[in-house]
């Protein structure tokens, strides 16, 4: 196979619940060589184990039917490979449930599994969580345990020709340089080449994130078109540069601007960002604007990957109660104020966490700077902590009984109860890890 | 005049940790909120919502800057009791910032 000096990878998903249609007009007219879905949060993998625990033919992404039944044509008319980490819970029924699509559309495909990753019977609940320095157990009923994986699954998939590689968790940079590797045949111990791959694939890994989403700004940062927001793409060489760019006729903007925000996205320490790939330098990176909706990246470099796995551990947490109430017209703040005090006195004695927001005032930002504007409408928000989902309920109760023992013209209650599932993580000794891949094929 | 006329920002989270970018609009201003921006300015800015340490770090290739800020989710995106429970929203409390 004669090596390629440019490979094209789009990212047509950037959370698990993203729309489907920027990912169909990537395939469709991107001319992509891959195409990635991220689609795994913190929490998504502990839910869908509940999901698997309940079926266990499930707990793969729930959306997963409806991208590859719209993508899969368009996947094998314009040869593009997807990686995704729709697997979740559950890789291999994922991969299964794809080939069963495949085969109701009379195509044939082959996929690859990579698992591995689910580590939760290897785990000691007397492991130190890192974020508490206690043992596991003390956080709660431990539900799920997975590590985050590096390329090497991806990589065996890729060099086993499977046109869909579908993993459990594996770090979302990781997603993007596998095919870096493989396309290129850069050897993993190249850290620079690592950094910069790493440096791309967390550029891309957002979706939207870098073509205007999250960024838009009527006043200060106009972007035209949101409604038919485009994702990216990036242009890979060899030498570990890309070119980030967008479908022409999409909406969004990819600028000096949108680009510098995603770099530093979520970003701890940029001298050292951690995968299992590399430890990535974003100090090192250079954006340059080179065209409309066109941004060079060139620089970022690495050092040797970490000794250890990080791994999320997912436990019940608590049941959250929550109620809500609207007040609107003079007084309306003062009259929220009093429901507010009313609630405190009837629940803080069951409910010791309680927390109680003025919509409209000062609960997004938790305080509004000594704001002191009237709003005209406010809306009173009761969240409580309880250890069953009806105790929780009784927070929403008392809430809605303040239409009728509480403060004048209160209207338009809402109640909700949720279960919590927490997160807190792990490391784990690279050598009690082994990513895994099983080959589907029809 | 407030932060928000000159630059821009990104807000992040890692469990209960926020990250917030801040660039300039124009990349000549880089060197004023280096000097002026410091990490003690935001915790104070931002004593409300972040309870731990904040560290600035210096990006002048990019001519950003970007604030890691502890304790500052109320627990963080799976169990705080907030509305905003990933402090997506905090970009623009720091753009708040009278300058």
């Amino acid at each position: 196979m004669a090596m390629k000096q440019k490979i094209r990878i789009g990212c047509g998903a950037g959370f698990s619940g993203d729309r489907l249609e920027p990912a169909i007009v990537l395939a469709e007219k991107g001319e992509l060589d891959y195409l990635i879905l991220e689609c795994l949060a913190e929490r998504t993998i502990a839910l869908a184990q509940k999901r698997k625990l309940q079926d266990p033919t499930k707990g793969y992404d729930p959306l997963l039917e409806r991208r590859i039944e719209s993508l899969l044509p368009l996947l094998i008319q314009n040869n593009i490979r997807l990686i995704t980490n729709m697997g979740a819970a559950n890789p291999i029924a994922g991969a299964q449930k794809i080939l069963e699509i495949a085969q109701k559309q009379g195509l044939s495909i082959k996929v690859g599994a990579v698992y591995g990753d689910d580590v939760f019977e290897n785990v000691s609940p007397e492991t130190l969580a890192i974020e508490t320095n206690e043992p596991l157990s003390k956080s709660g009923e431990l539900i799920s345990a997975n590590a985050y994986l590096g390329v090497e699954g991806i990589l065996s998939a890729l060099q086993a020709d499977a046109q869909i590689i579908i993993t459990g968790r594996v770090a979302d940079p990781s997603l993007f340089l596998a095919p870096m590797i493989h396309e290129f045949s850069w050897t993993t111990n190249d850290y620079d080449l690592m950094g910069k791959g790493t440096v791309i694939g967390h550029l891309l890994e957002c979706a939207g994130h870098i073509t205007g989403g999250y960024f838009a700004d009527p006043i200060k940062k106009p972007v035209e078109n949101m409604d038919k927001l485009g994702h990216p793409f990036a242009d890979v060489f060899e030498d570990g540069s890309a070119i980030i760019s967008k479908v022409e006729g999409t909406g969004g903007v990819v600028n000096l601007q949108t680009a510098k925000e995603q770099l530093l996205y979520e970003v701890i320490n940029p001298h050292e960002y951690y995968t299992p790939d590399v430890i990535a330098d974003f100090t090192t990176v250079y954006l340059k604007e080179i065209g409309e909706d066109q941004i060079q990246v060139t620089g970022g470099t690495g050092k040797a990957k970490p000794p250890t796995y990080k791994v999320s551990v997912g436990y019940k947490a608590f049941y959250l109660g929550e109620g809500e109430i609207a007040y609107a017209g003079a007084s309306a703040l003062d009259r929220a104020q009093l429901a507010g005090e009313i609630i405190e006195k009837r629940l803080k004695p069951q409910f010791p966490e309680l927390r109680i927001d003025y919509i409209g005032s000062s609960a997004i930002h938790r305080t509004n700077f000594g704001n002191t504007s009237i709003p005209y409408e406010i809306r009173l928000r009761v969240a409580g902590k309880a250890s069953n989902s009806s105790d929780a309920a009784l927070i929403g109760e008392e809430v809605e009984a303040l239409y009728t023992n509480g403060p004048a013209g209160g209207g338009g209650v809402r109640k909700y109860v949720t279960e919590v599932i927490g997160i807190v993580s792990i490391l784990l000794d690279r050598k009690d890890i082994q990513p895994k891949v099983q080959l589907f094929e029809c | 005049m407030k932060l928000y006329e000159i630059a821009h920002s990104r807000a992040g989270d890692k469990g209960n940790t926020l990250t917030l970018s801040l660039i300039p609009y124009n990349e000549s201003d880089y060197s004023i909120l280096c000097s002026t921006i410091t990490a003690e300015i935001v915790k104070k800015h931002l004593s409300a919502i972040v309870s731990g340490e904040i560290i600035r770090y210096e990006l002048p290739n990019i001519h950003s800057l970007l604030f890691v800020c502890q304790h500052a989710l109320l627990g963080g995106v799976t169990t705080s009791l907030a509305i905003d429970t990933h402090g997506k929203t905090l970009s623009y409390a720091l753009l708040e910032m009278e300058i």
